[in-house]
């Protein structure tokens, strides 16, 4: 119960908002971006915060779940479910053979290597228009129904992306807490260590850059069906970026450090707005200085300073 | 088909050129204080930008270019001090997203001050073209090619003759030990970060003649510099040169025989296949694994 304390608060927060507030614009339509990113920012922390490997191309994972929906839906007519499934079909064998080679490299090798993949996948979307329509995209994607009950408006689809969220938090929890979770904490803390130990290190590394993958390419599906259209934008280079912000953000090696980089970094441009022209300019303004005094992520720096006021009080009424 | 050959590889060592800058810019920087600065084309789009408006502005051409150099390293010499300088003990991809933070800003503030739209610079001379063959060669081709040459040979001289020079190369083999013999690493990061800059507004300006520039131009100039950085072998830097030369010849022929959409693409696929195969580039030692 305590392990899971903190999942069962976010549960009860996603909940409580959908069936208080189920017409605010802040639920129907930030809450399910923020839902979606912080699915995308809790599979590549599992990567990034407990596998210690930099990725810079996550984006394109979640482009190609997009696209393999809505070209199949839309060009063949298959089943979502099905698409979806091609969609995890392509994401995990291309995460799975690349996983090798890629994961091999270390620091900024890897980040080059990550950054690579990303910018080629996102420039096929772009150029390969007889299959993906080229930079306008794709529309007319059809809505899906879950157990004979359409997705047909922003609450529905609202419990679809927390429920995905909730789900993904919860494997991400467990992974950590597991057998292959503690094996990664270990490639993290020296993969020369962990190798001694007696850990297949690539193929922990392998296996969670596959998992990663296919949990971002099935966020990525959802999020053609919500937005019944899909284009190139939406997969590039900047979101790979602004994906791993979310993760540094929040703090590393945190599951719900992840999740409140996605609320933080979904929410703010909504703030800047009313800086018009500014808004570029405070974004970037606001990643480094919190980069700078707070190397280790709001979340991480947060609650440890949370934490130490709370000794700290405890043995002073001692 | 030789000419389109010819006309190829003359506008990818032009492009390589500026590829070549960058990534040298890059090097320096992470030899010297082991950050990867996202933020590097950034200064070619700034070096390029305030020549451009200076000149509209009608300062004359030459105290124009001058005056956009000074600006573009000030700029520089600012990132180290007010972002890279108070992270100091950051780790890798913490520094990288203050790099990216800082690109960022750099680019709004771009964007606030000069727009969305493309500008170009006047050619340094007149612009009559030079043919051999079938292939033409634009006067200003050749100044980016000297001119690339020139500086590369400046940065050559200086690190391995002058005493600053030699101070920094200290700093980036071991920042105690420099500072332990009396050289004032935290002054030095800043000349470091000076020249990279400079290096970036040499770039900018060289080429913006020929491919024009607009706010948002240094980013895909930043990438390619890594790329070029990588591909010769991370820390090298005339690695980074030979890389930056390479990628932009592969890209140009890439682009004229294969398809010009793909550009962008191919030059990733080389330095994938790079990685995979030689993880240390080119030039690079062996130890890739460096962490």
């Amino acid at each position: 119960m305590k392990r899971l304390a903190g999942f069962y608060i976010l549960a009860a927060v996603l909940i409580a908002t959908g069936l208080i507030f189920p017409d605010s614009y802040y639920v129907t339509v930030v809450g399910v971006t923020i839902c979606t990113n912080a699915v995308l920012a809790v599979s590549l922390n599992l990567l990034m915060g407990y596998a210690g490997q930099i990725s810079l191309g996550h984006a394109a994972f979640f482009g190609l779940g997009a696209y393999a929906s809505a070209v199949l839906t839309t060009k063949y007519g298959t089943n979502p479910w099905l698409a979806m499934l091609a969609g995890v079909g392509i994401s995990g064998t291309l995460a799975f053979v690349l996983a090798r080679p890629i994961l091999k490299l270390k620091g900024h090798y890897l980040a080059m290597a990550t950054l690579g993949m990303g910018i080629i996948i996102h420039i096929f979307f772009v150029q390969a228009d007889w299959i993906t329509g080229g930079p306008d995209g794709l529309s007319g994607i059809p809505e899906i129904s879950i157990a004979g009950l359409a997705i047909n408006n922003d609450i529905r689809w609202y419990w679809v992306f927390g429920g995905l969220m909730l789900f993904t938090t919860w494997i991400s929890l467990n992974i950590v807490d597991s057998r292959p979770g503690r094996a990664l904490a270990a490639v993290h803390g020296s993969e020369v260590a962990a190798q001694m130990t007696g850990v297949d290190t690539a193929s922990v590394k392998a296996q969670i850059f596959v998992v990663s993958a296919v949990i971002a390419s099935v966020a990525g599906s959802l999020f053609a069906h919500q937005q019944a259209f899909v284009s190139p934008e939406s997969f590039s280079f900047f979101f790979s970026i602004e994906l791993v912000t979310m993760v540094v953000l929040g703090g590393l090696a945190s599951t719900f450090g992840a999740i409140f980089g996605a609320v933080l970094l979904s929410i703010l441009p909504e703030f800047l707005l009313v800086f018009e022209d500014f808004e570029v300019l405070i974004y970037g303004a606001i990643l480094m200085i919190i980069m700078i005094f707070l190397p280790e992520g709001l979340f991480v720096s947060g609650s440890r300073i949370v934490t130490g006021w709370l000794k700290k009080r405890e043995l002073s009424t001692q | 088909m030789t000419d389109q050959l010819f006309q190829f590889l003359i506008s990818g060592i032009t492009v390589g050129s500026v590829y070549a800058l960058v990534g040298l810019g890059f090097t320096i920087i992470y030899n010297a204080s082991d950050v990867v600065n996202f933020a590097q084309g950034e200064f070619v789009m700034i070096g390029a930008m305030s020549a451009i408006f200076l000149y509209r502005a009608g300062v004359p051409y030459p105290f124009a270019l001058a005056a956009a150099v000074i600006i573009t390293m000030a700029v520089g010499m600012l990132l180290e001090k007010l972002a890279i300088e108070p992270a100091k003990n950051a780790s890798v991809v913490t520094t990288i997203i203050i790099t990216i933070g800082a690109s960022i800003f750099l680019r709004g503030a771009a964007l606030l001050i000069w727009g969305k739209d493309i500008y170009g610079l006047p050619p340094f001379t007149k612009d009559v073209p030079i043919s051999i063959g079938n292939a033409t060669l634009l006067p200003q081709n050749l100044y980016v090619m000297g001119g690339t040459a020139l500086s590369v040979l400046a940065v050559r001289y200086f690190f391995d003759k002058t005493i600053t020079g030699k101070a920094i190369l200290a700093c980036s083999c071991n920042r105690k030990a420099a500072s332990l013999v009396g050289i004032n690493v935290n002054r030095m990061l800043l000349i470091a970060y000076g020249i990279s800059a400079l290096l970036g507004a040499i770039a900018g300006i060289l080429v913006t003649p020929i491919t024009y520039t607009s706010y948002d131009s240094g980013v895909m100039l930043g990438l390619k510099g890594f790329c070029a950085a990588i591909l010769g072998g991370m820390g090298s830097s005339m690695g980074a040169v030979a890389g930056g030369l390479l990628l932009g010849v592969i890209e140009s022929l890439g682009a004229g025989i294969i398809s010009s959409g793909y550009k962008d693409a191919i030059a990733f696929v080389v330095i994938l296949a790079v990685l995979f195969i030689r993880p240390s580039g080119l030039l690079g030692s062996a130890d890739a694994e460096r962490v």
